[in-house]
């Protein structure tokens, strides 16, 4: 084990650079640790996000040595067994300030996804039942547990070159709903992730899948949006 | 419905109808592999190719259906390709798309008729 690392930090806005830090290398640190470590001893003006530090609230993520991590649970070990960090802000997002991105329009497309859930119950009817082993439920269930870290996001070509693009956590939001057997905006929801912006433009090349920190893989959800879509376009649902 | 949303939709069945032709094209595409290389065994030349494929109205209507497939198939991705990386407007891609979609149409039909018929 080194006894420092080197560590690179963007530091500025969209434009900016990279400045170099000495950090001591202790056992067990994660990359969080040592943009703490920067900011607590090195560089008091150092920004950057982050709350649970246990892999639940999604706000920590950076780039890493190039990919996207969520850095609370990513060991230096495991990163950079060479002893030398580069962290960014995230891809494909605006940059408020240094390892700080702006997540607005990133959430803005969920609620273009029809993310949110609608129901028709009140809360005086009994619950619904829905059956754990259906194939809905288990479809639902696959893709539930996304914490909005926006590193799928940010690792996909696509949303790169296509700034509409709605991304592969909104959609894989649209497919939890779309198996929601209480939902009742079904039709809006599959228009409105149809076509150019939505799962058509899906290039199934899978970095969002290969980099989902809670590995879920938002690339079956886009493939089933899309399947999804295509029958009640066909069948003149939508 | 929203003109972009029309679009999305008219997307999807064209995204429906791209994936019903892949899965006769990979019969196709199968079939045309394995006979061609059982055909082969015994060298290749022009003469017999057409002692097998005149009169016979088997090949005639596979590969009918093979270039009928293929015409359906290559517009729907040459679209996305023209958008994607030529920057063509939905419009033009489409037109575009579409007129090679019928070439591929004409001239494959007329090979199958040219190896039938003629």
């Amino acid at each position: 084990m080194h006894k420092t690392l080197k560590v690179k930090v963007w530091r500025g806005k969209e434009a900016g650079g990279f400045t170099a830090y000495d950090v001591p290398r202790n056992e067990s640190q994660t990359v969080l640790d040592v943009v703490t470590y920067i900011q607590r001893h090195l560089e008091p003006s150092l920004s950057y996000r982050f709350a649970c530090r246990v892999g639940m609230c999604g706000s920590c993520a950076m780039t890493v040595n190039g990919k996207a991590r969520w850095t609370c649970r990513t060991h230096i070990s495991k990163v950079a067994p060479d002893g030398e960090l580069e962290i960014a802000p995230l891809s494909n997002l605006p940059v408020i300030k240094d390892l700080a991105t702006d997540m607005s329009e990133f959430f803005d497309k969920w609620a273009r996804a029809k993310g949110q859930f609608k129901g028709e119950l009140t809360r005086d009817a009994p619950f619904a039942k829905v059956e754990p082993a259906s194939p809905e439920r288990k479809a639902a269930d696959a893709g539930i547990e996304c914490i909005g870290c926006g590193i799928c996001y940010a690792s996909c070509d696509v949303v790169s070159w296509q700034p509409d693009y709605l991304g592969p956590a909104a959609l894989n939001r649209a497919w939890t709903l779309a198996n929601d057997v209480r939902d009742v905006q079904q039709v809006e929801r599959l228009r409105a992730v149809a076509g150019d912006a939505g799962c058509h433009s899906c290039h199934t090349q899978g970095s969002c899948t290969e980099r989902c920190p809670k590995q879920l893989a938002p690339t079956m959800s886009i493939a089933g949006l899309k399947r999804k879509v295509a029958r009640a376009a066909v069948r003149g649902e939508l | 419905m929203s003109a972009t949303q029309a679009s999305g939709v008219a997307q999807a069945k064209r995204w429906y109808w791209q994936r019903i032709s892949a899965m006769v094209l990979a019969l196709c595409v199968v079939v045309h592999l394995a006979v061609m290389i059982y055909a082969v065994r015994g060298g290749l030349s022009a003469g017999e190719i057409l002692g097998r494929t005149q009169g016979n109205w088997g090949f005639a209507v596979f590969y009918a259906v093979f270039v009928v497939a293929c015409a359906v198939h290559v517009p729907v991705g040459l679209a996305n390709i023209a958008r994607e990386w030529w920057g063509l407007g939905e419009g033009a891609a489409l037109w575009l798309s579409r007129a090679f979609g019928l070439l591929l149409l004409v001239m494959g039909l007329r090979a199958v008729v040219a190896v039938v018929v003629a």
